[in-house]
């Protein structure tokens, strides 16, 4: 593990897509020279303003960005401590930051000449995030979703079928986000000719986890440049919650070079990290392989892979971006937990002070920020990463409560 | 990651390369059924080359077929060390048949890679094949079984063209496996005439045998691609045999192998490699 400091957090990955330990390209051979050609595409896409330039148009008209930075005043009076703000990417079109990196990836399929696209997903707002760019765009679309998530996830399903995608239930395995993610390989391997894998988060194969990062990257340069005209100064600490790590890194990485902003990453802790029914991966898992790229994983002392849990579907997932696993090592990105129980309440305490319902993903977030600002000056400043909206929740929140709808 | 060093590499795979037909290669899964009595049966049919999968959750480039034998095997309780357990007794009722593990990084990494091989080495495995190990990070494994004279046999498939092939070829030993679709394992088949061209091609630039699978189900298609390979590898046919069959599995190993044998064995053998001009 990597002990020394580097000079800069933000030049991560290598030319081989290397975080330190992690990251890299774990893929079938048939995948690797498809994997190789879009790492040519995207330096060529770096370099071109143009992409640039309609990756932006898109942000703006289509997305809606800049996405507000605002003060949660009745929250900060309420917890005691520090000021509170939001970074409000639940306002987004679909709902969520998800959107963002699959505006990147769909112009990037474009540009590599594919005509189909296909995309996993848990909770489905990357699966309609991925259906809505598809609509837009014109291409069909093929998204796999395990078919427990399927049966749980009913008003995302519809959503992405309104849009014209077509769902594919996943039985193999247990019928979870990973499962899917599998499938969406094995889709891809037979059909490298033409497909365009649109991953949700900052994992899989090298550049994925790097070219997510980047897209999502909006976050926190807007932010970072908004704290600035509204305060005249960065936070002292930012807050995100963590599935595979991209609405994090998002915000994150335009801040990793500023020593005076501290970071907290927030896992799922589900029923608690003692027992096996959480999603922690960082905390409580292991180094190892898995959809391409090495990381922190929640496996067995054989290396087969477990069952996450979180009441979350976007954070119950068993992996996590390679990056974070080396912000981790380095120590630079702080990392805690929040049980499903703490999520809940947090839910119910931004709904009430600030009129916001929140998604139950950025429900950790909070959780965490009420921990820490009670601890913190009241002229210290927390940002907090909202990326996404609950209205996808309320049945699983009713249920939790004991409320029938 | 130079040549495989030819004083270290395996004898009982260079031997099964080396005879005068081409190689029956099978596949079946470790902890799937009465393991010991399965792969006695592929030996009894003829099979020149074993390959014992190691089972994982999350078998990303197989089909439905090896796909159920990992869950049945998991579900029976198999560990990392019931399948070197099975690897050990195999090599002891079978000093001469060449073995060769093969499943996903995780599990393979898992206790790191010097315990890996070190454990391989042991339980008389010769070669490795690890599906999802790019030879782009040859350097989790490779070293350690190579140190050990283990071979890691890398796949080539229909998409590694001319210029990435010496990157597969780098530190690949024993045998190179051709995936002969762009797929994951299971049913469909690709054109012998489209797996003739990619093998000479791949003999332009290697001395390895090379051994051709995905979607090979009969004694006909052994047969064809025999003409113009070094060894055919069969797997989702059998590993269903085993699914299917239960108790009788054994018994239908042996008969599917020895079709499979005596069609591969009667091939005309495949012209090595031209001399290098
Ligand atoms: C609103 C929201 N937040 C967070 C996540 C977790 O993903 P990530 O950690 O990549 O941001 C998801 C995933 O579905 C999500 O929908």
């Amino acid at each position: 593990m990597t002990e020394s400091t580097p000079n800069s957090f933000r030049n991560q990955p290598d030319e081989r897509g290397h975080f330190g330990d992690y990251g890299g390209r774990y893929v079938a051979e048939t995948l690797m020279p498809l994997v190789l050609d879009l790492e040519r595409e995207y330096r060529a896409a770096q370099a071109d303003p143009e992409f640039q330039r309609e990756f932006d148009d898109l942000l703006e008209h289509y997305v809606g960005r800049p996405s507000p930075l605002y003060f949660a005043e009745r929250l900060t009076e309420a917890l005691g401590g520090a000021q509170v703000w939001f970074k409000r990417d639940e306002l987004n079109h679909t709902g969520a930051h998800k959107i963002n990196n699959c505006i990147g990836q769909i112009l990037l399929a474009i540009r590599m000449g594919k005509t189909r696209i296909i995309a996993e997903t848990g909770a489905g707002q990357h699966g309609v995030a991925t259906a809505t760019v598809c609509a837009r765009f014109g291409l069909p679309c093929v998204i796999y979703m395990g078919a427990e998530d399927v049966r749980r996830q009913s008003p995302n399903v519809f959503r992405m079928k309104l849009l014209g995608a077509e769902v594919v239930p996943v039985t193999s395995g247990r019928g979870t986000l990973k499962d899917a993610m599998n499938e969406g390989l094995r889709d891809w391997v037979a059909n490298v000719h033409d497909t365009f894998y649109i991953i949700g988060t900052a994992a899989g194969p090298h550049p994925y986890p790097e070219l997510v990062r980047d897209f999502q990257s909006v976050i926190g340069k807007e932010a970072r440049a908004q704290m600035q005209d509204r305060i005249g100064r960065r936070p002292d600490l930012l807050v995100a919650a963590i599935g595979g790590g991209s609405n994090a890194l998002g915000l994150f990485h335009p801040f990793l070079d500023d020593p005076d902003v501290k970071m907290l990453g927030v896992e799922a802790a589900g029923h608690g990290l003692d027992g096996d029914e959480h999603a922690a991966s960082l905390l409580g898992g292991f180094p190892g392989v898995l959809h391409g790229n090495k990381t922190y994983l929640l496996q067995d002392e054989d290396g087969q892979i477990t069952e996450g849990h979180s009441i979350s579907a976007g954070l119950d997932y068993p992996g996590i971006g390679p990056e974070h696993a080396w912000l981790k090592d380095t120590g630079r990105v702080e990392y805690t937990a929040i049980t499903d129980e703490e999520a809940l309440e947090a839910f119910q305490l931004l709904c009430r002070t600030e009129g916001i319902i929140p998604a139950l993903e950025p429900s950790h977030a909070i959780a965490a920020v009420a921990k820490r600002a009670k601890d913190m000056p009241k002229d210290s400043v927390i940002l907090a990463n909202l990326c996404g909206r609950g209205d996808k929740d309320i049945f699983t929140v009713a249920e939790r409560l004991g409320v029938e709808i | 990651m130079n040549e495989p060093d030819p004083m270290t590499t395996s004898n009982r795979l260079s031997s099964a390369f080396a005879k005068n037909h081409p190689a029956l290669v099978c596949f079946v899964t470790a902890g799937d059924g009465d393991t010991a009595a399965n792969l006695d049966a592929l030996v009894e049919g003829g099979a020149d080359v074993i390959e014992l999968g190691m089972p994982f959750t999350d078998p990303m480039a197989d089909g439905p077929a090896i796909q159920k034998a990992n869950i049945r095997s998991l579900g029976a309780g198999t560990t990392t060390a019931d399948v070197l357990r099975i690897a050990t007794e195999f090599r002891a009722r079978h000093p001469d048949v060449p073995l060769v593990l093969m499943g996903y990084a995780n599990p393979m990494i898992r206790r790191g890679p010097e315990w890996f091989a070190s454990a391989a080495k042991d339980a008389g495995v010769d070669g490795v094949i690890c599906v999802d190990l790019a030879p782009e990070e040859d350097a989790d494994l490779g070293p350690a079984l190579r140190a050990r004279g283990l071979d890691l046999i890398y796949l080539s498939t229909p998409t590694t063209d001319d210029e990435r092939l010496p990157a597969v070829l780098r530190g690949c030993g024993g045998f190179l496996y051709y995936v002969s679709v762009a797929g994951i394992t299971g049913k469909q088949s690709a054109l012998v005439a489209d797996i003739a061209k990619n093998v000479s091609r791949i003999k332009r630039q290697t001395d390895l045998p090379v051994a051709v699978g995905f979607g090979v189900r009969t004694p006909d298609q052994a047969a064809a691609i025999a003409q113009v390979a070094d060894g055919v590898v069969v797997g989702s046919a059998l590993v269903e045999l085993v699914g299917d069959h239960g108790a009788d599995a054994p018994a239908r190993l042996r008969e599917l192998t020895a079709g499979l044998a005596k069609a591969v064995h009667s091939a005309a053998r495949a012209p090595r490699k031209e001399e290098k001009a």
